[in-house]
């Protein structure tokens, strides 16, 4: 099929993927996979794949296991998972397994070993393999059924997926961030807007982030439905990979004249700090109008894949520092990796949030999903870091989460209630 | 696949995520048969004591969104569950319902003509459903072919295993 006019650089990562020249939205296409990373739910692909009679996997290079959930087994259940996972890595030949000591959140370990490189088409067992679309890849989720066919054959199934552009331009204001503007997106394309689809990221504000603010923002594109989330490459993106991009790089930008769906614009000049309160990530409201409304929180979360490098937590450890921790308020911090765990480490971060009276935990998914550790009560309230709170995210469907950035959540368990971490800055 | 498809009827809200089918506590159980016993815990927690093979889940808009997890279809699949519908799904929830075999049909419409305990008939290839109770019916554009011959293949495994077969020259099958 040839479209009638460029392609957008979801476009053109597929086309590379399938092996023609262009492809068009809707249109099915077998792509080639570059990389493929299974965390817990990996397990579950062992049955398939002897099932699908399989012999051998496609390519033991591009294959990722990194377990992360529950880390180092936190029940019976957990430590099975686990053993399959080592299991089927040594049967089938695996080398690459983050296994307990080198463990970390999945996408974390993928986007600092540079695992996943500019062009690649990446699938992960995971919903927020997203994140890696940072890269200027097309990267996304798929279920462990699906990841045995992915081992077997080293391809799938795709429906080339209309873009979205999202154009945004503008300074940051003191102590808004990178999560603050994914919030203010979800705001706008809401939970639904992107299903199926590429989402973008473009314009001289995400020109201007760093690799790990890119993640943040490509993270949550998980939250609007969408396929994929992605930023074309640029210098910083080299940069970022230079010494430890695993594989060769294709990369690629959309054509000038690409079609998009629809373009989103956004000037983030003057923005304050966002807040997504309870039931959806796309509840967002300006965080001084929740401020004002003096919510009380039980717990405050400092963690997962979306808010848990070493940034977050040095500029978590900045507002910390000389402050204590809010009566009555439990606040965990967890890291996004166990290399990030030994900066923390080097850089006096871990003593600051312990001597505040927060509880530094190894890298893990923590909190985040309910399963693991820092699960809610019923009606307790909850400030996350992290990009989930629909009901019963984290333990209790009654809890209440609220998402909001690394520095909100500190200033949150200082205050001992949803706050502005301007007053602290 | 049947290409007609009836059963009695089950309703979800919007945006039922798979936290809301199957929580973050029992992800570390494989066993389908014992998952199943905690399918919709929070959404609709009479369902798992209630269903019967061929009963069809008919939901709002985004359903199955949030987490990755097989788990949810995996559960739903255990019961013998005969179909879902849904205003619109999310991504890897479709995916993953086809992948295991399940008729998983997007009907724009469709929750707003159903009531729990309705009959519901679909025609997969006309692209048809009906509540046999009122008569309202929606249609919707048939699932492209590719996924029509995985679901006809009864999922991704069994597909899978064809073709591997038939790469090994083992296969039966005619040119
Ligand atoms: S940190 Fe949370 S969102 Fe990220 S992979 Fe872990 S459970 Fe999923």
């Amino acid at each position: 099929m040839t479209p009638t006019h460029g392609q957008t650089l979801a476009e053109k990562i597929l086309a590379r993927a399938s092996g023609s020249d262009t492809v068009v939205p809707g249109q099915i296409v077998e792509g080639a996979v570059d990389l493929a990373m299974m965390h817990e739910q990996g397990a579950q692909t062992v049955g398939p794949y002897h099932q699908m009679g399989a012999e051998r996997v496609w390519d033991p290079d591009r294959v990722v296991i990194a377990i992360d959930h529950w880390v180092p087994a936190s029940t019976e259940g957990a430590a099975v998972l686990h053993r399959i996972l080592r299991k089927f890595a040594e049967e089938a030949g695996l080398p690459h397994f983050y296994d307990v000591g080198q463990h970390g959140i999945c996408h974390q370990i993928l986007a600092e070993n540079g695992w996943v490189v500019p062009g690649d088409l990446a699938v992960g067992t995971d919903s927020h393999t997203n994140m890696l679309g940072a890269m200027g890849a097309v990267a996304a989720g798929i279920g462990p059924t699906e990841m045995a066919a992915v081992l077997a054959l080293g391809r799938l199934w795709l429906k080339v997926p209309p873009t979205v552009q999202v154009r945004v331009r503008g300074r940051f204001g003191p102590a808004v961030t990178a999560k603050d503007l994914v919030l203010r997106i979800l705001g706008e394309i809401r939970t639904t807007g992107a299903q199926y689809k590429a989402v973008e990221y473009s314009g001289p504000t995400i020109a201007g982030l760093s690799m790990p603010e890119r993640f943040t923002i490509c993270n949550m594109t998980t939250e609007m439905g969408a396929k994929t989330g992605m930023v074309a490459p640029d210098q910083t993106t080299f940069d970022y990979l230079a010494k430890i991009a695993k594989h060769p790089m294709h990369p690629m930008g959309p054509d000038p004249d690409a079609h998009y769906e629809r373009v989103v614009d956004l000037d983030v000049e003057g923005m304050p700090p966002m807040v997504a309160c309870p039931y959806s990530p796309d509840n967002v409201r300006p965080l001084p109008d929740v401020v004002r409304e003096h919510i009380s929180v039980d717990q405050v979360f400092l963690g997962s894949c979306t808010n848990a490098r070493i940034e977050d937590l040095r500029e978590g450890a900045a507002l910390m520092k000389g402050q204590k921790v809010a009566k009555g308020v439990r606040f965990i911090v967890s890291p996004a990796s166990t290399s990030i765990y030994e900066q923390c480490l080097r850089e006096g971060i871990i003593e600051t949030f312990t001597e505040a009276g927060a509880v530094f935990t190894n890298s893990s998914c923590s909190a985040c999903f309910g399963g693991n550790m820092g699960i809610l009560a019923p009606d307790e309230v909850c400030a996350s870091s992290s990009n989930r709170n629909f009901p019963g995210r984290m333990g209790a469907k009654e809890a209440r989460i609220y998402l909001m950035s690394p520095a909100a959540v500190v200033a949150t368990a200082i205050k001992g209630e949803i706050a502005d971490p301007r007053e602290y800055a | 696949m049947q290409d007609v498809i009836e059963g009695r009827v089950w309703t979800l809200g919007t945006d039922v995520d798979t936290d809301q089918i199957i929580s973050g506590k029992y992800l570390t159980i494989i066993d389908p048969n014992e998952l199943k016993k905690h399918v919709f815990e929070i959404a609709l927690p009479e369902f798992a004591k209630e269903a019967r093979a061929g009963d069809i889940l008919v939901a709002g808009e985004n359903f199955g969104c949030g987490s990755s997890r097989e788990h949810a279809p995996q559960a739903m699949r255990a019961i013998g569950v005969g179909a879902v519908v849904a205003d619109s799904f999310a991504r890897i929830f479709f995916r993953n319902a086809i992948n295991l075999g399940i008729p998983t049909v997007e009907a724009r419409g469709v929750r707003a003509i159903f009531s729990p305990g309705d009959t519901a008939r679909i025609e997969m290839r006309a692209g048809r459903i009906t509540n046999l109770r009122t008569g309202a019916s929606v249609s919707f554009p048939p699932l492209p072919a590719h996924l029509i011959e995985l679901l006809e293949a009864g999922g991704l495994v069994e597909k899978v295993r064809r073709e591997l077969e038939l790469r090994r020259g083992k296969g039966t099958a005619s040119p």
